[in-house]
């Protein structure tokens, strides 16, 4: 009898489980079911791995150039694979394989920071845009409008000449720049959702004071979008920071290993005597930006509202 | 002295280029303490914005809003934001339509009221938890302290409408604003909701001020009923009154058109002709009168004044009399 009531709490108590999941425990739960989610994170995480670790991985020292006299470019001779250096060398007889995984590790660093610093800026812009609304709004979004009129490539390039001395810092602050208007009007688009909302009315009618409304009843609320956005725009500012370096608006640091820097110099000096030395970090790049871009789209659909099952 | 005087409360909205549009308008009102009046009408006759212009959450661009609010001989209208911030949660509380909508959906329940408890009561955190929980608990909420984690959405439509009541009650206002707190749930849960509204505003000593359409709701908790119909009050008696007596004849079409139980068989429901318009003109004549069944001529030409009328108050050039309820379609 005991067992047999037993059996039939279980599945209540499962049900109970399932339907006391918080929003971020539902949408996670949405991720797990989506090969699409899966193929992603798979992706993203290896990225992760491999640019955290990137220097115990590396087999060989990136910077040691030990194979160099056996490179004469001039004679239009690269040395391809070989035992121990199974992607071959580069014009300076530098282990490609190593360069590539710490790449990985400098394509991470460009990626995220810029995000992340264009995260913020947009985030400020389009909360004290929806916070305030009136002509403090009008006034931000005209010029939001404006950056958003430029091409995106186009003004990551405006803003990465604009510096004398271009480095890695010059990249990241382009790159992000890029992604300040679109965070910066996403936030305030769902900001003026919120400042109607009747959650926000019935906290107002509390005698909630202005500055917990926004930081703790609309801004919470307003920043699924921006999330989503950001993972999307992680792909995006890995291709726009290769571009920059690829066009030669990088750091001009040779020794530094980056993708787009190391895509630019093999695509335009020896893709006629080792084209596969352009299509490894081309190929790295487009994984990446594509397990981002996978992860960040199964994302916004498994927080999208509509979608709960 | 009432704990609340309204006076001539007035509410226009005003767009550029168009004729502002009065949604409420020189209504007047008193709510002793611990009394519970209720504001009845239809869709769009200004009883929610009455509500809000009370409370001052009505957005300042495109109302105006004129006439008074005494709460205690303060006038709310000319209060600073500072000020009328501190009285909202503190002196009038507020109950909305659809506690889903009404709760922050990405913070627990506990955080909402521990919040207004922090900013009112000046309880620490942990202080303010301890009375989260009393709160829920005696809004009838079970196993309150494992609710204060969760989510507006794991809890069921009654217990969310509970958990705002317990809210808007935590630091025991004086005026309790609710508009239409129970619209928005089922049957069985609305009479939940009620009693429970019932029995807090007993308890405490709160004055309520019901808004709704549900003349049941007004029957079972009112003392005294203000009727709306465009934007003006158009009679206000005590609630036995009201039901036994209707006088004005929107009121007792109001009345007519409620199923009843008793009702003979093939009885039907009389319903009230036409319907609200969008703009209706108290200027030229009752704003009633097209749709009234005992219109006169002069409806449409006087505008009724609200007059004294079996110790309440009636807009009316041709009222109800009692005989007609008895030989209209309500019996």
């Amino acid at each position: 009898m005991n067992t047999l009531l037993n059996k039939k709490k279980e599945p209540i108590d499962k049900l109970a489980a399932a339907s006391g999941r918080s929003l971020g425990g539902e949408a996670l739960r949405r991720m797990l079911r989506s090969p699409v989610a899966i193929t992603g994170g798979a992706i993203t995480g290896l990225f992760l791995l491999l640019a955290i670790f990137a220097p115990l991985l590396a087999p060989k020292d990136p910077l040691d150039r030990t194979l160099q006299d056996q490179v004469q470019l001039g004679r239009g001779i690269i040395p391809g694979s070989m035992p121990g250096y199974p992607l071959g060398v580069d014009d300076f007889g530098r282990d490609f394989l190593s360069r590539l995984i710490v790449g990985a590790q400098q394509t991470l660093l460009v990626g995220v920071l810029a995000t992340v610093i264009g995260v913020l800026i947009g985030v400020l812009i389009g909360g004290i845009a929806g916070a305030f609304g009136g002509w403090v709004d009008t006034v931000l979004m005209r010029l939001v409008d404006v950056m958003l009129s430029f091409p995106s490539l186009l003004l990551a390039i405006s803003i990465a000449a604009l510096f004398a001395n271009p480095s890695q810092w010059t990249v990241i602050l382009a790159v992000s720049m890029v992604g300040v208007p679109i965070f910066a009007r996403l936030l305030r688009g769902s900001m003026l959702v919120q400042r109607d909302a009747d959650h926000v009315l019935a906290a107002t009618s509390l005698g909630v004071k202005r500055g917990a409304i926004v930081f703790r009843h609309m801004l919470p609320n307003s920043l699924g979008p921006v999330i989503v956005q950001a993972t999307l725009t992680l792909a995006t500012s890995i291709l726009e920071a290769a571009a920059l370096s690829f066009l030669g608006l990088g750091d001009p640091d040779p020794s530094r290993a980056e993708w787009g820097l190391m895509l630019g110099k093999a695509s335009r000096q020896f893709l006629d005597i080792r084209p596969e030395l352009a299509y490894y970090p081309a190929i790295a790049i487009i994984i990446v930006a594509l397990g981002f871009t996978l992860l960040g789209e199964s994302l916004r659909e498994a927080l999208d509202p509509k979608n709960r099952r | 002295m009432a704990l609340l005087e309204v006076r001539d409360l007035t509410v226009d909205f005003v767009r550029r280029g168009e004729r502002p549009f009065t949604a409420v308008d020189k209504v007047s009102f008193d709510v002793e303490p611990g009394q519970t009046v209720g504001l009845v009408g239809e869709s769009g006759c200004g009883k929610s914005v009455t509500s809000l212009a009370i409370m001052r959450l009505l957005a300042r661009r495109g109302n105006k809003v004129s006439g008074s609010v005494r709460f205690e001989g303060t006038d709310l209208l000319t209060l600073s934001d500072r000020d009328m911030r501190d009285r909202r949660g503190r002196d009038l509380g507020m109950v909305f339509q659809d506690p889903l909508s009404s709760l922050n959906p990405v913070i627990p329940i506990g955080l909402q009221i521990t919040e207004v408890l922090e900013r009112h009561r000046g309880m620490s955190r942990k202080a303010a938890s301890v009375e989260a929980t009393d709160l829920l608990d005696k809004v009838g909420i079970p196993d309150p302290a494992r609710r204060l984690s969760e989510y507006p959405h794991q809890l069921s439509g009654g217990m969310r409408q509970r958990a705002l009541i317990a809210i808007a009650l935590a630091c025991r206002p004086r005026l309790l604003i609710a508009d239409e707190p129970t619209t928005a749930l089922d049957v069985t849960i609305q009479a939940q909701i009620l009693a429970l509204l019932r029995e807090l505003v007993q308890d405490t000593g709160t004055a309520l001020i019901m808004i709704t359409h549900d003349l049941g709701v007004v029957a079972g908790l009112c003392d005294e009923v203000n009727v709306l119909y465009g934007g003006k009050i158009v009679e206000r008696a005590e609630r036995h009154q009201l039901f036994g007596e209707p006088r004005h004849p929107y009121t007792h079409g109001l009345l007519a058109s409620i199923p009843r139980l008793d009702a003979g068989r093939g009885e039907k429901l009389v319903p009230i002709r036409g319907s609200v318009a969008d703009n209706i003109p108290w200027d030229g004549g009752c704003a009633f009168a097209p749709r009234c069944p005992n219109a006169l001529p002069v409806c449409r030409e006087v505008s009724p004044q609200l007059v004294p009328d079996h110790g309440g108050l009636l807009r009316c050039h041709n009222p109800v009399r009692p005989a007609v309820v008895a030989g209209g379609g309500a019996r």
